[in-house]
């Protein structure tokens, strides 16, 4: 009842100053806009150019590496204990790339409840015939079902199907780069020769685009049984185990715990791609940077309008204390009309920002680098709307504070002994 | 018996900018229900002054202000209000009414401050008081449509619609003509004589003055 009447009071005195007071939320209706919209947009990029490597990338890569055994005999010799050893020109022992045991280790993983799934791979070194000149090639063997639903494989398939892979035997999905270098068509058969020097033919049934054009020029693709074949090995060969993890976070620790617990090598992706964590974080902040000053920079307009408005209404303040307003009514009077000006702005903002990010969403945006990407990348993100919409309020309730503060602290007397 | 509902004891008063200037001495007095009394006095003599402090907006002061049996010492600013808004009506020498209310709704507005009636009481209420000082036809105008005698008599009613103890006014009718001053005193009369109001009036016009039943004369910030 009594909010009732000191609303209707806020009303009166915003609509008397509607021009002012239309100014004031357009200032705020606008400072959401752009902040709704910069954050979107700049997360949307973030995200894709994020996705491209980290979509492509497994959390946890497990493979073999080659490298010199770090327990030379010397230093198992009892005679040269007490010695500092200094060996020159090691060379690893002849080692296979494969994962021993590598089927027990995929059921393994399977059973792990941090997992999503995993993606058994061989990485095969080829060269590409064009006629009588050799390219250097990458033929990566995959599980094409597995590939497509932790890597979304088909996605960078630019022609041709995708599925075709495990369906067509002895079959190749070519990088769009390698591809035309050979001036190999859909349907065309190349020649591939393998390290150990054996020639085998393949069917081109699609073109492969990653969006990094040095690895389009190298990498094609396989099915696991294809590549098995090609390199003449048994059909429990594997290079690569791929793992996608529930949680990203957790990639670190557990890449630490399966190379203990399977003695393989385990790489984590924040250590492979440790980069685009940073470039992301500090886009993220410039645009919070900037939609915050905006906000600002409204909410000095609505602290202007304010201060003018009791300046205004200075006689109606006077009375409203001598019929038994307290100071404290009068703070409430105009920290309503700054609330007002904050959530009505604030929330046509929020709405302007959708529609200016769904109209941005809408711009053809095409790059040769980024095939799956048509137009514009926005990001609807409902945590940038709430942000922007308690960022609104708590502006515009600062703004109001101190000339709230001001009008609740006006001495009726000395107004109407002005007169 | 006769009831005192307004006591001054030994009110003092100074103003301290730039030198300390005593306005206030000593002054003791008191009102009681029923009473239509004016403060006179040349201007300048501190009734003006006198009377923000028995409203309970000045509250600087030394001594002691009663109203309704109760001290009004050492209130908080949210008390006073309250005491304001229930227990005194204002006429100010400047109706005051607010240009972005209707008449009708400028009248109500200490009523639904008080909150001890329903909304549509207060109106109901409201539109006693308006019939009261004549001008109920025109309540649903808005206050810069109506002539100057109009809008006093409009802040006649807002000072009535909580029934207060006492009404003050300051110079209601220094603004007025001289028709239109004789219309605002026979409304106050009238309230005095038919409804029993106790009516506190400072004014410099001594015709005013001795119409009412007693005149307090001030000077040099004492009552003579």
């Amino acid at each position: 009842m009594k909010l009732n009447l000191l609303a209707s009071v806020s009303k009166s005195l915003l609509l008397a100053r509607w021009k002012q007071t239309l100014v004031a939320a357009i200032g705020v209706t606008f400072s959401i806009t752009m902040f709704i919209t910069l954050l979107g947009f700049m997360a949307g990029l973030n995200s894709m150019l994020d996705n491209l490597i980290l979509n492509r990338t497994p959390h946890i890569r497990m493979y073999n590496e080659i490298e010199p055994s770090a327990n030379q005999p010397i230093s198992q010799a009892k005679v040269y204990k007490n010695h500092y050893n200094f060996i020159s020109s090691i060379k690893p022992k002849n080692e296979r790339l494969e994962i021993h045991n590598n089927g027990a280790i995929l059921n393994a993983l399977k059973k792990d409840d941090r997992v999503v799934g995993v993606a058994p791979k061989i990485i095969a070194q080829v060269f590409y015939n064009v006629g009588a000149i050799d390219l250097t090639g990458v033929i990566n063997g995959i599980d094409v079902d597995e590939e497509n639903r932790l890597f979304k494989f088909s996605d960078y398939v630019t022609s041709g199907q995708y599925i075709n892979l495990k369906n067509i035997p002895n079959s190749i999905i070519l990088g769009k780069g390698a591809a035309e270098k050979m001036l190999a068509n859909i349907g065309d058969v190349i020649q591939v020769t393998t390290i150990k020097g054996e020639r085998v033919p393949l069917k081109v049934v699609g073109y492969f685009q990653s969006g990094i054009q040095e690895l389009d020029k190298v990498q094609s693709y396989a099915s696991i049984g294809t590549t098995q074949k090609l390199l003449g090995e048994s059909t429990n060969y594997i290079t690569d185990l791929q793992v996608r993890l529930k949680d990203i976070n957790l990639a670190p620790s557990m890449a630490i715990e399966y190379r203990q617990l399977f003695d393989v090598e385990a790489e984590d992706i924040q250590t492979a791609n440790s980069q685009f964590e940073t470039g992301s974080s500090i886009r993220t902040l410039i645009s919070y940077a900037v939609g915050i000053t905006l906000l600002i920079v409204a909410g000095f307009g609505i602290y202007n309008i304010l201060n003018m408005m009791i300046y205004e209404k200075m006689d109606s303040i006077a009375i409203l204390k001598a019929t038994g307003f307290s100071g404290s009514d009068v703070n409430k009077i105009f920290i309503t009309i700054a609330l007002s000006i904050g959530i009505f702005g604030g929330l046509l903002g929020l709405l302007f920002g959708f529609g200016l990010s769904a109209l941005i969403d809408q711009v053809p945006f095409n790059t040769a680098s980024l095939p799956t990407i048509k137009t514009y990348p926005i990001d609807y993100n409902p945590k940038f709307y709430i942000i922007g919409g308690i960022f609104s309020i708590v502006t515009t309730y600062l703004a109001g504070y101190f000339p709230s503060r001001k009008a609740s602290k006006i001495d009726p007397v000395i107004i109407i002994r002005g007169k | 018996m006769e009831q005192k509902i307004l006591e001054a004891k030994g009110i003092c008063k100074s103003f301290h900018d730039p030198i300390t200037i005593p306005v206030l001495k000593d002054i003791n007095f008191s009102i009681n229900r029923g009473d239509f009394v004016s403060i006179t006095g040349k201007s300048g003599c501190g009734k003006s002054t006198l009377l923000y402090i028995l409203s309970t907006m000045d509250t600087d002061y030394e001594g002691d202000l009663i109203i309704d049996g109760i001290t009004m010492r050492g209130k908080k600013e949210g008390e006073l209000a309250k005491v304001r808004n229930e227990k005194i009506g204002f006429v100010f020498q400047f109706h005051y009414l607010l240009n972005e209310f209707s008449v009708l709704r400028n009248v109500m507005l200490p009523g639904l401050k008080s909150g001890k009636y329903k909304d549509k009481e207060v109106e109901e209420r409201a539109y006693q008081k308006l019939k009261i000082l004549g001008i109920e036809n025109e309540a649903l105008k808005k206050p810069n449509q109506l002539s100057g005698g109009q809008k006093q008599r409009v802040a006649i009613a807002r000072a009535l619609i909580n029934d207060p103890i006492i009404i003050m006014g300051d110079e209601p009718t220094g603004n007025l003509d001289k028709k239109n001053s004789e219309i605002v005193f026979d409304v106050f009369k009238e309230l005095a004589e038919v409804y029993h109001q106790s009516l506190l009036i400072v004014t410099h016009d001594n015709e005013f003055a001795a119409r009412t039943h007693r005149i307090i004369e001030m000077e040099d910030g004492r009552i003579v």
